[in-house]
């Protein structure tokens, strides 16, 4: 998400404009032949107009467009790329599906599709086709893509966002491997502040890293927002164990985490101020480039540890093509979003972004990228591991409300920060939550 | 029929030559443009807030009318209310201080010192960046691990560990409130001092002949005389820092737990980033009262000519 620091922005949108972005030979033969054979032939003189996600990675949005440079010369379809940071995008989207016309296309973010379906195109034959060629959907990628059966958005990818911690200062800490359960890992948070080299979550109002980490906390103690019927049930005794266990971590945060938005940590991990936070791969990625090779060699990734519901229960997040029924190329649209996930263009885009994002197709699992840098290795597993942000209920305005409102996040930062006892916390979050479900 | 033709047109010019003549007419018409302008622009959309936030409207999905029920939430909402209260807090203590700074300067920059032009400009400095630099700025200023402020008085001796600037409520309100003051010192020091100037030199004069202090020329000649502008400096004052936005957005976002958030900030993040715009909408509307009385208070502060003159009313 918005794990990249300013530096970075500079970077890349310096270099978009320089960048190769045209369709090479290989592909374009390639994308020729797949247009003939595609079943989804383009209307005449059809046009696109896609609004994507902003890059944060420069080769994976060089990718991108190349792919799309070679679908528009193999089928003749234009395509026009707009892209814009994504809390300007998710207005445009709704506007769009509100007033039925603008982009053809949208590369959004969350479960957005799911707060207006009817403006959704039936993308049903787009993703059986992908599923059944490429080993099938991951279960969250079909739970963000369908509704009521049919899937109403192409899940492009997952955005995973892990544990980073330092090894030297670990393995000082008394631990060999970063611990793989809740109890290691508060020994391990406690060790770490007593040595002086203390890990950090951010407990602001940080929409990526914060609420990633703390989604994953609340439910590693089998706590929940919702249950299957979306009956909201956070105050719960499963929740208030939750914030008694982060009552005791947060006394080992360093000073700040409670200000910190989501580039902060990214910040203070690069500098070695801190030992351990959650993030996507992108300090590590930024320490590489950036030829930071101390932090970079002592830094790895790891799984959230397990907690006593003893499953994973991670949150990562999660970005939909979307393909609005007001287009008046249907066809052209669908065959634009089953080019970009086979497997030429798909494979070129996860090397570009070098283990930022991830597959939700699990053929895709064996894709060099993950394994040609060990550290990325913990990353190729997101969409596996991630639960949706609705967890256990459904995805629509509530749930999406719910999670923008920071009512996981501020509970969290409550008790961590010691504003409020565990029970104060919770039932004050049953409030917010119930606001939003009980319409 | 020849006579009917013959006078028409002299009816035409008399027409004409009395509209021209109507000043009421005149006016009305010039000032047409301008009406059309606030209409379209100002009221249509203010209009428009106040109808949404009595609304269930949602981004991209049209609403329908619920009446209060929004308002009715919100007044069970204990995050509204510390908005609120984060609200009155940021604009009293930073209108408080911007004034008294304000004044100071205003005070100081009057003076005969060298590099007059060069210094004054100087002052609008604050006022001139753009908002989201300056917070930018201060951003870094009170960054939790490499704050410039906490460097300094570490490497002074003075403390052992940095300042959690924005991490705790209270630091986290002083901070937004002190970059704040920052910025809006040069609006208030600057206007308090054009109307410093316009106060004639011959009142001190007879003042110091009367064998009168810096301070009672101060209390009795100078604040009289400036109470008009205060007035309205004051008045926009209260106006802009009311309804901040950027710099609490670029900063805090509204943390640590919402310790920072103003109403303005807590509707855009319900509204736009929350999709619920008609809610958004109620705080946004929220506001218009208290802005309202501080433009009353204002407006009949001005009415007042004797209080205006420095008399006393009666």
């Amino acid at each position: 998400m918005q794990d990249f620091t300013r530096r970075e922005i500079l970077k890349t949108g310096a270099a978009a404009t320089l960048g190769a972005t045209v369709a090479s030979p290989a592909l374009l033969a390639a994308a020729r032949a797949w247009a003939a054979e595609s079943q989804w032939q383009p209307e005449s003189g059809a046009k696109l107009r896609v609004l994507r996600w902003k890059r944060f990675v420069q080769s994976e949005h060089e990718a991108f467009m190349a792919s799309v440079d070679a679908f528009t010369k193999a089928t003749g379809v234009a395509v026009r790329v707009d892209s814009e940071g994504f809390e300007d995008l998710r207005p445009k989207a709704a506007v769009a599906a509100n007033i039925g016309s603008g982009p053809d296309i949208i590369w959004g973010i969350h479960a957005d599709a799911h707060l207006y379906p009817n403006a959704m195109l039936d993308v049903s034959d787009v993703c059986d086709h992908l599923g059944g060629k490429y080993g099938g959907w991951y279960p969250i990628a079909e739970h963000y893509g369908k509704r009521e059966g049919k899937w109403i958005n192409v899940p492009i990818t997952i955005s995973g966002n892990l544990i980073n911690y330092r090894k030297s200062m670990v393995q000082k800490a008394g631990f060999e491997t970063f611990p793989d359960n809740t109890d290691d890992f508060l020994k391990l948070m406690q060790n770490l502040n007593k040595q002086g080299t203390p890990g950090g979550f951010a407990l602001g109002n940080a929409s990526g890293d914060g609420n990633c980490w703390t989604h994953w906390i609340l439910w590693s103690h089998g706590g929940k927002v919702v249950d299957e019927n979306d009956n909201v049930v956070i105050n719960s005794p499963e929740t208030v164990a939750g914030l008694e266990y982060v009552g005791e971590l947060g006394k080992t945060f360093i000073p700040g985490a409670a200000s910190w938005l989501d580039g902060h940590n990214n910040k203070a991990f690069l500098q070695g101020a801190c030992s351990v936070s959650n993030n996507g791969i992108s300090i590590y990625a930024a320490a590489v480039r950036e030829g930071m090779t101390e932090i970079a060699e002592d830094m790895d990734h790891a799984f959230y540890p397990v907690g006593p519901v003893g499953e994973p229960t991670e949150f990562h997040v999660a970005f939909p093509l979307m393909v609005y029924n007001h287009t008046n190329y249907p066809n052209a649209a669908k065959a634009l979003t089953a080019w970009l996930m086979e497997k030429e263009q798909y494979d070129a885009f996860l090397q570009g972004s070098v283990g930022y994002l991830s597959h939700p197709l699990r053929a895709y699992k064996d894709h060099p990228v993950w394994t040609e840098d060990p550290k990325r290795l913990v990353f190729r597993d997101v969409a596996e591991r991630s639960r949706s942000f609705a967890h256990a209920g459904s995805l629509g305005y509530a749930a999406s409300s719910v999670f923008a409102d920071f009512v996981v996040v501020n509970m969290i930062a409550e008790v961590a920060t010691g504003a409020k006892t565990p029970k104060e916390a919770a039932t004050d979050a049953q409030k917010r939550a119930e606001r939003y479900y009980n319409v | 029929m020849a006579a009917i033709g013959e006078t028409r047109p002299v009816d035409q010019v008399n027409f004409l030559a009395r509209l021209n003549n109507n000043r009421n007419l005149l006016g009305l018409l010039f000032m047409l443009p301008a009406a059309a302008i606030l209409l379209l622009f100002l009221t249509y959309p203010l209009g428009l807030g106040i109808w949404l936030g009595l609304t269930d409207v949602k981004v991209g999905r049209p609403g329908r009318f619920i009446g209060l029920e929004n308002y009715a939430w919100l007044f069970e909402d204990h995050i509204f209310w510390l908005s609120v209260f984060n609200t009155f807090v940021y604009t009293t203590a930073a209108s408080v201080i911007k004034f008294a700074l304000g004044l100071w300067l205003a005070l100081l920059l009057n003076r005969h010192i060298p590099f007059k032009a060069f210094i004054r400009a100087i002052v609008l400095l604050p006022f001139i960046v753009p908002t989201v630099l300056s917070a930018l700025a201060f951003w870094w200023i009170y960054d939790s691990q490499d704050s410039v402020i906490s460097w300094i008085l570490i490497e002074a001796g003075l403390l052992d560990e940095t300042i959690d600037f924005l991490g705790q409520p209270n630091n986290a309100r002083a901070s937004v409130i002190a970059a704040n003051i920052w910025r809006g010192i040069p609006f208030v020091a600057i206007t308090l001092l054009a109307g410093l100037q316009t106060i004639p030199a011959s009142l001190y004069e007879a003042a110091t002949i009367d064998g009168a202090g810096e301070w009672q020329r101060f209390r009795h000649i100078t604040f009289p005389l400036l109470t008009p502008i205060i007035a309205v400096v004051m008045t926009f004052s209260v106006l802009f820092t009311f309804t901040d936005f950027q710099l609490i957005w670029v900063m805090t976002r509204g943390g640590p737990i919402n310790a920072t958030h103003l109403m303005a900030t807590l509707s855009y993040q319900r509204a736009i980033i929350g999709g619920a715009l008609g809610e958004g909408a109620a705080i946004a509307t929220a506001m218009i009262p208290f802005l309202l009385a501080a433009i009353l208070f204002s407006y009949f502060g001005l009415q007042r000519r004797k209080w205006q003159q420095g008399g006393r009313d009666d």
